[in-house]
């Protein structure tokens, strides 16, 4: 009896000083996690924070409305960097989403059943998928030297609007794909079975019932794809050229804000005009983040009827 | 309105046969669905009820690798020889789970007239109205066809896919445990809203309730599955004799509870 209870308190006692361990152990966990939280947000906060410190003085409205000068002293503005960088998005983005779009549609919604059909097209659907996980890691130079190849070069485009577009859709190209692929993939197959079984078309189920569900998926990647052709320098050099002058046509040449920042930093002695356009960047970059989220909450929040 | 004549049979089922790739789930399945009555179909889980329920729109044929023998007439035409879009138009059908579209109440069962080519609003209208009031729905709705169709009750969503599939105008209704998600009063109401729709359209539900089957259908067929697990019709007759004079043990043991 007795030595029950003695036994018992000992092992009370045990009890208490391991959690009293298993706790500190926890709480040096939680220190480094949190510590390298801070670690990583507090970088992310400098280099924003200097970039914004040095360049957002020399920000004013002339400075947004100006053309630049050119030449090595880099003077002038950024207003064609502006509206090219503008002109660019549009038109990769107006290249790449129905390609990206109807590719991720095939895949999801017609490749199973064409493979099981054929042997041929069951291998050209696999390779299809595996080109498009090997180019979304494929680095943007790589896409470029293509562009320049292909549109500059071979087809005789020359550094213009059409072939940084065409270019910069080949690089976005993959993102949409998967994004759309995920998004399709979400959609219940109850979705489908429901229209269907009302006698629409496969087609018609597709358009109207399978794709507005999957929009706020889709809308996603291409909201991402926007920040990726906005942010893209080394593509856009040997494709678009660098002139800083206001592209007429697709066919001209022109300069966004990315590689104006580079252009000035490497060529010129304004690094200054360089960190207050890399200023406007960062701050549209952090816009479209949030606008992402904005976004794509509505968009989710209205097919699911809450609004 | 259309004609409550019920002498004839909507459907005749000779042979049936289902296999998923070399599995055979439904065989030798031989019966007859009488025009405008209901058809209620029971057995353990995984006999093939819903297998068979589905060969009746041809559904089976969305899943891969499904291989279905024997026929399924429809009125003197072998449904393989039919227009898909006509034969699913004809023959509509509810799921399990409510599945309406993320749509507006309106949307949704203006879906299956508008993928046939309607397109005046005023028709709309009207298709929409007659077919929520069918499916006793109008009422509760009425003051926001425009709002999300997600934002009703599991009942009421029953209620809407019975009306979105009312409102193509089937002369046919397949239903799959249509209340098997659903509350007792939400499964009543929607029990009762087969009552009212019998007499103009056959209805075939396959059910897990066997109160639910006794009371609300006319013709009963029992299904089971042998020790190869292929699921085969026991019995099927009008459903008070299969339910008080069973001419099989197996179905006399399943109704009272015994298996199953």
């Amino acid at each position: 009896m007795i030595t029950d209870q003695t036994e018992s308190i000992i092992s009370k006692a045990k009890n208490k000083r391991n959690l009293k361990r298993q706790n500190n152990i926890q709480i040096l966990g939680y220190a480094l996690v949190w510590l390298s939280a801070i670690i990583a947000v507090a970088v992310v906060f400098w280099i924003i924070g200097y970039v914004l410190s040095q360049g957002l003085q020399l920000i004013n409205l002339e400075f947004l409305t100006t053309r630049p000068a050119g030449g090595v002293s880099g003077e002038g503005g950024m207003s064609t960097t502006i509206v090219t960088t503008l002109y660019l998005v549009v038109l990769t983005i107006v290249i790449a989403t129905p390609l990206g779009v109807g590719a991720a549609v095939y895949l999801v919604e017609y490749a199973g059943d064409a493979s099981r059909e054929s042997k041929l097209v069951g291998f050209l659907v696999k390779a299809a998928r595996t080109g498009v996980e090997i180019l979304a890691g494929v680095p943007s130079i790589i896409f470029g030297l293509f562009g320049f190849a292909l549109f500059v070069s071979y087809m005789k485009l020359g550094f213009s609007l059409i072939s940084a577009s065409l270019s910069g859709a080949a690089l976005i190209l993959p993102t949409i794909i998967r994004t759309s692929e995920e998004a399709l993939l979400t959609v219940p197959r109850s979705y489908r079975e429901g229209s269907l079984s009302l006698g629409a078309t496969k087609w018609h189920t597709i358009f109207n019932v399978v794709l507005p569900t999957a929009i706020p998926g889709i809308v996603t990647g291409i909201v991402l794809s926007v920040g990726r052709i906005i942010a893209e320098t080394a593509i856009f050099w040997v494709t678009l050229g660098g002139s800083y002058h206001l592209p007429e046509s697709i066919m001209n040449s022109g300069r966004s804000m990315a590689l104006h920042v580079y252009m000035l930093a490497s060529e010129t002695r304004a690094f200054d005009k360089a960190m207050a356009t890399a200023s406007i960047l960062i701050i549209i970059i952090i816009l479209l983040n949030l606008s992402i989220n904005i976004i794509s909450r509505r968009l989710t929040a209205r097919v699911a009827g809450k609004l | 309105m259309r004609s409550t004549e019920t002498n004839h049979d909507k459907f005749h089922i000779e042979d049936l046969e289902v296999y998923y790739d070399d599995f055979r789930a439904l065989k030798d399945v031989c019966l007859s669905i009488k025009s405008n009555r209901i058809t209620s179909i029971i057995g353990p889980s995984g006999c093939g009820k819903s297998t068979f329920l589905r060969a009746f729109n041809r559904m089976n044929d969305l899943i891969p690798n499904v291989t279905t023998k024997g026929q399924v007439i429809k009125e003197n035409q072998d449904i393989n020889e039919l227009d898909i879009v006509d034969l699913r138009k004809s023959v509509g059908m509810i799921f399990q789970r409510p599945n309406p579209f993320p749509k507006s109440i309106f949307d949704n069962v203006a879906y299956g007239p508008r993928a046939h080519g309607v397109r005046s609003m005023v028709e709309l209208d009207e298709i929409v109205e007659r077919s929520l009031q069918q499916a006793a729905l109008w009422e509760e709705v009425k003051d926001r066809l425009d709002k999300s169709a997600l934002a009703l009750s599991g009942g009421q969503q029953q209620r809407l896919c019975i009306a979105r599939a009312l409102a193509v105008d089937p002369d046919v209704i397949l239903m799959d445990e249509p209340a098997s998600a659903l509350d007792p009063i939400a499964t009543l109401r929607i029990e009762d809203l087969i009552q009212e729709l019998k007499g103009s359209v056959t209805i075939i539900i396959v059910t897990h309730n066997m109160q639910q089957a006794a009371r609300a259908s006319d013709y009963t067929a029992f299904f089971n599955m042998d020790e190869d697990r292929a699921g085969y019709l026991v019995e099927f007759g009008e459903t008070e004799k299969v339910f008080t004079f069973p001419e099989k043990k197996l179905t006399e043991d399943y109704i009272s509870g015994r298996f199953g």
